[in-house]
């Protein structure tokens, strides 16, 4: 199995900073993860390298730094990395991106064929899930979205099973490779790389694309240029009209401060007295409660 | 993004719409059901496309897809109720449960023909599903997750707004010089509108010519969820969450407790969730669940953005913090500065004296 598994290196949300008086975001300083939910999918495609051998290359389009992911990624066994990078590719939206990634697929596949593509579910910051769909259309690759089992996966007849989240329940799906998988989180639990693992990512070469190894053919298709969507405006929440109304609170006398705040409620907030009034009547009824 | 300014327009845009893009007209909602069941965010985005469609003065459709049958027609009915003034009624045998390959091509070709300027679809694994599929085929701009959608007045474009990475920030999203404009919504985000059923509209059938033997992608079994037992955020009217504030796990019992005299659903931040007080099916906000409740309680919750957006619709906010400036009193209703340790049993025993339990 030739198996390639995007990844995106992200800020570590636990530490992003909004700086107080203007308003921005404060990334210097924060430290930069491979995007959680992308672990999945970097065990998922493991675990059936393991058990069906082949190969697995993780990707990543982003700035040079990006390169630590993808060490990263070796270091849990990962066969090879490619990190796509180049200035023009800055300022992508998911149409953008897709792009580039999906030209970069297909360049790997001039060397060996892919018969699975595997991305996270979505990421910590664009938080879109549409770069998985979109690499999938590009390539014309069967698209499973959600997934949370690999069932089976049979080489020979080129093809897999999958458990998909959907709505209501869950689908059981057959389909063909080439495929590519957006894998649920939970799903699985991301090994320890082994030392010669890490021995390994630590000395590995790690190839670097621009936009002609990548094999991009439309420069019009990538980074700012290529994006139908661009953000106008970045805002911070208004507040309500209406400050909060404080309540005084003395902790000598607790209740005494949320006597105060129902009686406030049930006068200001009908809606919410007659809600109460609700659960009064059924008092003792048994209220389905854990 | 990272070095934008509060309330600063980043640069100037200007849509420039040539040619076939000047055709695209009226707004769309895809009506998504699986298995007959219609996802009740498709009526909620029916009544904000219907504000959309009033102001930029175009139809209303709805985008009803699946097995021909009565069902169909039920939800094309359903759909003017809710405000839809035509409906195309997309019927294939093979559209009978969701599959990416079927559903993008019928969508793809249907916006091809009919040209909407603005195309809405629930954000559920569905609608995600599909959206991104949709837009790459048409190769137009997909905003994912809004919270707020306007039209603006001088250039008659979408402005799809949604919280951004950093916990406090909100960022409005244009698609320029493409269409359609498509965006995704969550459950409960926007209000149920209420139904008129007398209403009516036209129903345009559309073959979208499929060949079940062209899907290569196969539905073998579907086994569909077991509710019982699960948390019904969504719908709950009354709800109490617990955030970081909290301090330890052990603490959460209070949140459980207060819940239980109130007969409340418990809801939680996601960094409560991170620290492992409560479980993820519980998270409230942009990337849990949206709610709607007559009383929400906060307890040691910040109000970070994304908290913020699943939560505020909520007709009282009462909101319990130590931090005299935390974000969240800028939203509540009612603000208790306290400790929410020594708040919440004194909370629990007024409501419990007030309902006349133990
Ligand atoms: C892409 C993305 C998606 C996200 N989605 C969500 C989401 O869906 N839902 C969500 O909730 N978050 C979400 N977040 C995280 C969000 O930005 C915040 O980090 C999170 O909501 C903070 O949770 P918190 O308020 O419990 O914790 P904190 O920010 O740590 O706040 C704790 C609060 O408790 C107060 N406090 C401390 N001690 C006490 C005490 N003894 N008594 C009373 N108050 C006390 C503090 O003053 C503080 O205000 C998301 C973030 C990102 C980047
Ligand atoms: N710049 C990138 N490089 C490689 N993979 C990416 C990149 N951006 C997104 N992805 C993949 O696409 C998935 C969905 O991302 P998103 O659409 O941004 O939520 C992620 O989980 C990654 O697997």
């Amino acid at each position: 199995m030739n198996i390639v598994v995007c990844i995106k290196q992200v800020p570590d949300s636990t530490h992003i900073r909004v700086h107080p008086v203007t308003n921005t975001i404060m990334r210097q300083g924060v430290p930069a993860v491979i995007n959680p939910y992308d672990l999945f999918a970097i065990e998922a495609a493991l675990q059936i390298r393991d058990t069906h051998g082949g190969k697995v290359t993780v990707i990543t389009m982003g700035p040079p730094p990006a390169a630590v992911a993808l060490r990263k990624a070796l270091a849990y066994g990962c066969d090879e990395a490619v990190l796509i990078t180049d200035k023009i590719f800055s300022g992508a939206d998911t149409l953008a991106t897709s792009y580039v990634l999906a030209s970069a697929i297909a360049t790997l596949g001039k060397e060996q064929p892919v018969d699975l593509v595997f991305t996270g579910k979505q990421t910590i910051d664009g938080d879109t899930a549409q770069v998985g769909p979109g690499i999938a259309k590009r390539l014309n690759l069967e698209l499973l979205t959600y997934v949370s089992k690999i069932v089976a996966v049979n080489r020979e007849a080129g093809k897999i099973q999958v458990e998909r989240r959907a709505e209501g329940g869950v689908q059981l799906l057959e389909t063909r490779l080439p495929a590519l998988i957006t894998m649920l989180e939970g799903t699985n639990e991301i090994r320890f790389g082994s030392a010669p693992d890490m021995f390994r990512a630590a000395r590995a070469e790690i190839r670097t694309w621009d936009r002609e190894s990548a094999g991009i053919e439309d420069l019009k298709k990538v980074g700012l240029k290529g994006s139908p969507t661009v953000v106008s405006r970045v805002f911070g929440p208004t507040p309500r009209a209406e400050k909060a109304q404080q309540i005084a609170f003395d902790p000598a006398a607790p209740q005494a401060a949320t006597d105060a705040l129902l009686e406030k409620v049930l006068a200001e907030i009908p809606k919410v007295g007659k809600e109460l009034e609700r659960h009064k009547v059924e008092a003792g009824a048994g209220a389905n409660h854990e | 993004m990272s070095n934008a300014k509060t309330d600063k327009p980043i640069k100037k845009r200007k849509v420039k719409l040539e040619g076939d893009l000047l055709n695209y007209k009226g707004v769309w909602v895809l009506v998504e059901s699986e298995r007959g069941h219609v996802h009740p965010v498709s009526w909620e985005l029916m009544g904000q496309g219907r504000l959309l469609a009033d102001q930029l003065g175009v139809e209303l459709c709805g985008v009803v897809m699946g097995a021909p049958g009565p069902e169909l027609q039920a939800q094309c009915e359903a759909a003017f109720a809710y405000g839809a003034d035509r409906c195309y009624r997309v019927a294939s045998p093979v559209l009978a449960d969701y599959r990416n390959v079927p559903y993008t091509q019928a969508l793809t070709d249907l916006v091809n023909q009919f040209k909407p300027e603005i195309m809405l679809l629930g954000a559920t694994t569905l609608g995600r599903d599909l959206a991104g599929s949709v837009a790459t085929t048409l190769k137009t701009g997909l905003t994912a997750d809004c919270t707020e959608l306007a039209i603006d007045p001088e250039d008659r474009c979408l402005l799809s707004t949604r919280p951004t990475f950093g916990g406090s920030l909100l960022c409005t999203i244009v698609t320029l010089n493409y269409r359609p404009q498509m965006a995704t919504v969550r459950h409960r985000v926007m209000p149920m509108p209420e139904a008129q059923p007398e209403r009516s509209g036209l129903i345009v059938d559309v073959d979208p010519h499929l060949v079940e033997t062209d899907v290569i992608t196969k539905i073998l079994d579907f086994v569909p969820d077991d509710q019982s037992g699960k948390p019904q955020l969504p719908y709950a009217e009354m709800i109490v969450s617990g955030g970081k504030g909290l301090g330890k796990a052990e603490n959460f019992k209070l949140v459980w407790d207060l819940a239980k005299t109130l007969g409340a659903e418990v809801g939680a931040s996601r960094a409560a969730i991170h620290a492992g007080w409560i479980a993820a099916d519980r998270q409230v906000g942009q990337t849990g669940k949206t709610v709607r409740p007559a009383l929400y309680i906060a307890a040691g919750i910040s109000g970070a953005i994304q908290h913020r957006v699943g939560m505020e619709a909520s007709d009282c906010i009462i909101a319990i913090n130590n931090d005299p400036s935390a974000p969240i009193f800028d939203f509540a209703h009612y603000a208790i500065v306290g400790d929410c340790v020594q708040v919440l049993p004194a909370l629990r025993k007024t409501f419990a004296a007030y309902l006349g339990k133990p």
